[in-house]
């Protein structure tokens, strides 16, 4: 069950890159078990160490500087998290601690990942997180249930998102649970569908 | 009222809204039946094990089909199970999830195993109008039969697995209408790394990009499957193309075809699967591509592509592209052609299956490849092997100095194990260039099997129609 976004107080860690990957984010060398754990330290492997294997930090990346290493905001630039389809990203950045992502396009794979794992992806126009950018490492407050991105009490920014994601993250939804409810409804639906495409659901070779 | 292919395919399996006494949060999002799952061993094996995990069973089991494609050895004769240290796990994993579940698994050693996106329309599971779901980004390759296929993470396969549906915004519709006449030095992978270097990465912008015109029709099932293949690449949500009578050719008598009164019933339907002539498009772009030539891209993103005789553009001074620069080892104005590589690759979803092979090896017989260059091919699937097999491609592969592998993903991406030397220079018919990709600073130059072909004789990037002389039919 991910767990429910309300509100988050945290330096920003700006990532100001446009098409970062989800390679990039969870190099396939890192993924290791059959797990949605123990991602952490792959995250941005490439990037983050100097020598991946043996774990040698780099000091430049942002995410190794003391003022962001406890972040929970990531600002990015265009098109973050294009790509691989591999949730193991969404997972890693989850366990590393992110838990809302700033960018002005996401991979629209990656952004639906996202939503299933309780981590908030925010599209905001370019000059928006260009501002915030200029106020890091301040504390910045995501608020999801006023939809609003606030510095202090007077620079705020809102932002849009679909009701329903709204919804599934402000409350933990599992989603399969909700839609089993509607069990019966979808199986009306087969059989409508099946006697109008029965090729469809005779499995034949 | 006119309504295009994604239209029609969406209002078949959108259900209606649910009876109003359940209160489920789910407001206005769109629930759409999912027809087909294609599970593989990297991204479907945790999917099953969390079902397991919840004691949670499967709707319609056989309607989910698994392969073990991205992580297996492809070396000759699989001497390893995963090419992967450790990989096993993930292989061992689906196994175990497949029989648990009762799903239809093609297993290493089955003479259906491939590639997912290779093999699904070898078997016909993915079909006209059908809404075709997979934890891989490339599923969009499929949509070249008319079918609306996706890829999705895990969480959400689950979600398919177990209730057949999946909640879903309707993405706009894109059409790109390919017109002109295609030199014959141009292939759809240079149309895609074309239109890609011009429009940018997330130039479809999360729509399903249709593509139409007559370049496509006169294209043939594997071409239009390179063009869908790199949608994901150019930021859409997914690819589609109206099938047509190579559609229908291509699928009859195939292994999942609809027989008898089921083809001429599905044919029926396939049939009305096209866009209507007013049909309305959120974004409808006319490509001539009769200007267009052989393509290569430069730096760590698909759209740092140019054609091979132009120069590395300009970079302005935008922080990634200076990056991609460094990485890479190019500078604006430098001719891509005579950059030196050291390894040259023709395989995965975009460019391996039986026409890339073809091609490929019509450039390489009777020549060699270059000394100092590591050239390895793998077919998409067992049967694209065996097929290449029966026509002797494998032989003059070999003769010219590649490595003939098994079926499977292989260099496409790095996962540790066997691949080109670190910091190598590679010449690939993949679609990704990403920093890393094939292994630790290997710098990729994504371009098509034929480009990868010439290069790999050549020794340098070269397009086909610019092998110098003295590589003329020598002797092996």
């Amino acid at each position: 069950m991910p767990q429910a976004f309300t509100s988050i107080t945290s330096p920003a860690a700006p990532l100001m890159q446009a098409n970062v990957d989800t390679d990039t984010i969870m190099p396939s060398r890192e993924m290791r078990q059959v797990s949605k754990i123990g991602l952490k330290d792959g995250l941005f492997a490439n990037w983050r160490y100097l020598n991946a294997a043996e774990r040698v930090p780099n000091p430049d990346f942002v995410l190794n500087q003391p003022a962001y290493q406890q972040a929970q905001i990531l600002l990015a630039g265009d098109n973050f998290g294009c790509g691989s389809s591999r949730e193991f990203a969404v997972w890693a950045l989850a366990e590393y601690g992110i838990r809302a992502i700033i960018a002005p396009s996401f991979g629209s794979i990656f952004f639906a990942n996202c939503i299933r794992n309780g981590l908030l992806p925010i599209i905001l126009p370019q000059g928006d997180i260009d501002t915030l950018a200029a106020h890091t490492p301040n504390p910045v407050t995501v608020d999801l249930q006023t939809q609003m991105i606030s510095l202090d009490e007077n620079k705020t920014f809102a932002f849009t998102i679909d009701e329903t994601y709204r919804n599934m993250l402000l409350n933990g939804l599992d989603e399969i649970g909700l839609t089993e409810k509607n069990r019966a409804h979808i199986t009306d639906f087969m059989a409508t569908d099946q006697a109008r495409r029965p090729w469809v659901y005779k499995q034949e070779t | 009222m006119a309504l295009t292919i994604l239209d029609k395919i969406w209002s078949l399996h959108e259900l209606p809204p649910p009876p109003q006494n359940n209160n489920v949060a789910k407001d206005n999002m769109p629930l759409i039946l999912i027809d087909r799952i294609f599970l593989h061993e990297r991204t479907g094996a945790i999917a099953l094990q969390n079902l397991t995990e919840r004691g949670l069973s499967i709707r319609t089991p056989e309607h989910v089909f698994c392969t073990m494609d991205h992580i297996v050895d492809t070396q000759p004769g699989r001497p390893q199970i995963a090419r992967m240290p450790g990989g096993e796990v993930f292989i061992q994993a689906l196994r175990k999830g497949a029989q648990q579940h009762g799903l239809t698994l093609f297993d290493i050693d089955s003479p259906y195993q491939g590639i997912v996106h290779v093999i699904s329309p070898e078997l016909a599971i993915v079909q006209p109008g059908l809404t075709l779901i997979c934890p891989d980004s490339h599923t969009c390759t499929q949509g070249a039969f008319g079918a609306l296929a996706w890829g999705v993470g895990s969480s959400e396969t689950e979600h398919a697995l177990v209730t057949k549906t999946l909640y879903l915004k309707k993405p706009p519709a894109m059409r790109v209408w390919l017109e002109g006449t295609c030199p014959q030095a141009v292939t759809a992978k240079d149309i895609m790394l074309w239109l890609i270097a011009e429009h940018g990465a997330a130039g479809a912008q999360g729509m399903v990009v249709e593509f139409a015109g007559p370049v496509v029709s006169a294209f043939d099932m594997e071409a239009r499957m390179t063009l869908c293949n790199m949608a994901v690449e150019f930021g859409a949500f997914s690819a589609l193309i109206a099938p047509d009578e190579k559609t229908f050719a291509w699928l009859k008598d195939r292994h999942y075809a609809p027989k008898g009164d089921n083809w001429a019933q599905a044919l029926a339907h396939w049939q009305t699967l096209f866009s209507d002539e007013q049909a309305e498009f959120a974004v409808d772009m006319r490509v001539d591509v009769s200007q267009l030539k052989p393509m290569v891209s430069w730096g760590t993103s698909p759209e740092h592509a140019v054609p091979i005789d132009a120069p590395v553009p300009d970079i302005d001074k935008e922080a990634s592209k200076q990056k991609a620069q460094q990485y890479i080892g190019v500078q604006s104005g430098q001719d891509m052609r005579q950059v030196p590589i050291d390894a040259a690759f023709i395989g995965s979803c975009t460019n391996s299956r039986l026409q890339d092979l073809r091609r490929a090896a019509s450039i390489l017989k009777g020549r060699k490849i270059a000394d100092g260059v590591e050239a390895v091919c793998v077919p998409g699937s067992r049967a694209v092997k065996q097929a290449a097999e029966k026509e002797g491609l494998d032989k003059i592969f070999q003769a010219a100095g590649f490595a003939w592998h098994e079926a499977g993903c292989s260099m496409c991406f790095y996962v540790g194990g066997a691949g080109f030397a670190p910091g190598a220079r590679v010449i690939t018919s993949t679609n990704r260039n990403f920093e890393g990709r094939q292994g630790p600073a290997i710098k990729s130059h994504l371009a098509s099997a034929e480009t990868v072909a010439a290069s790999a004789i050549a020794g340098y990037i070269c397009a086909p129609d610019d092998l110098p002389a003295d590589t003329e039919k020598r002797t092996p």
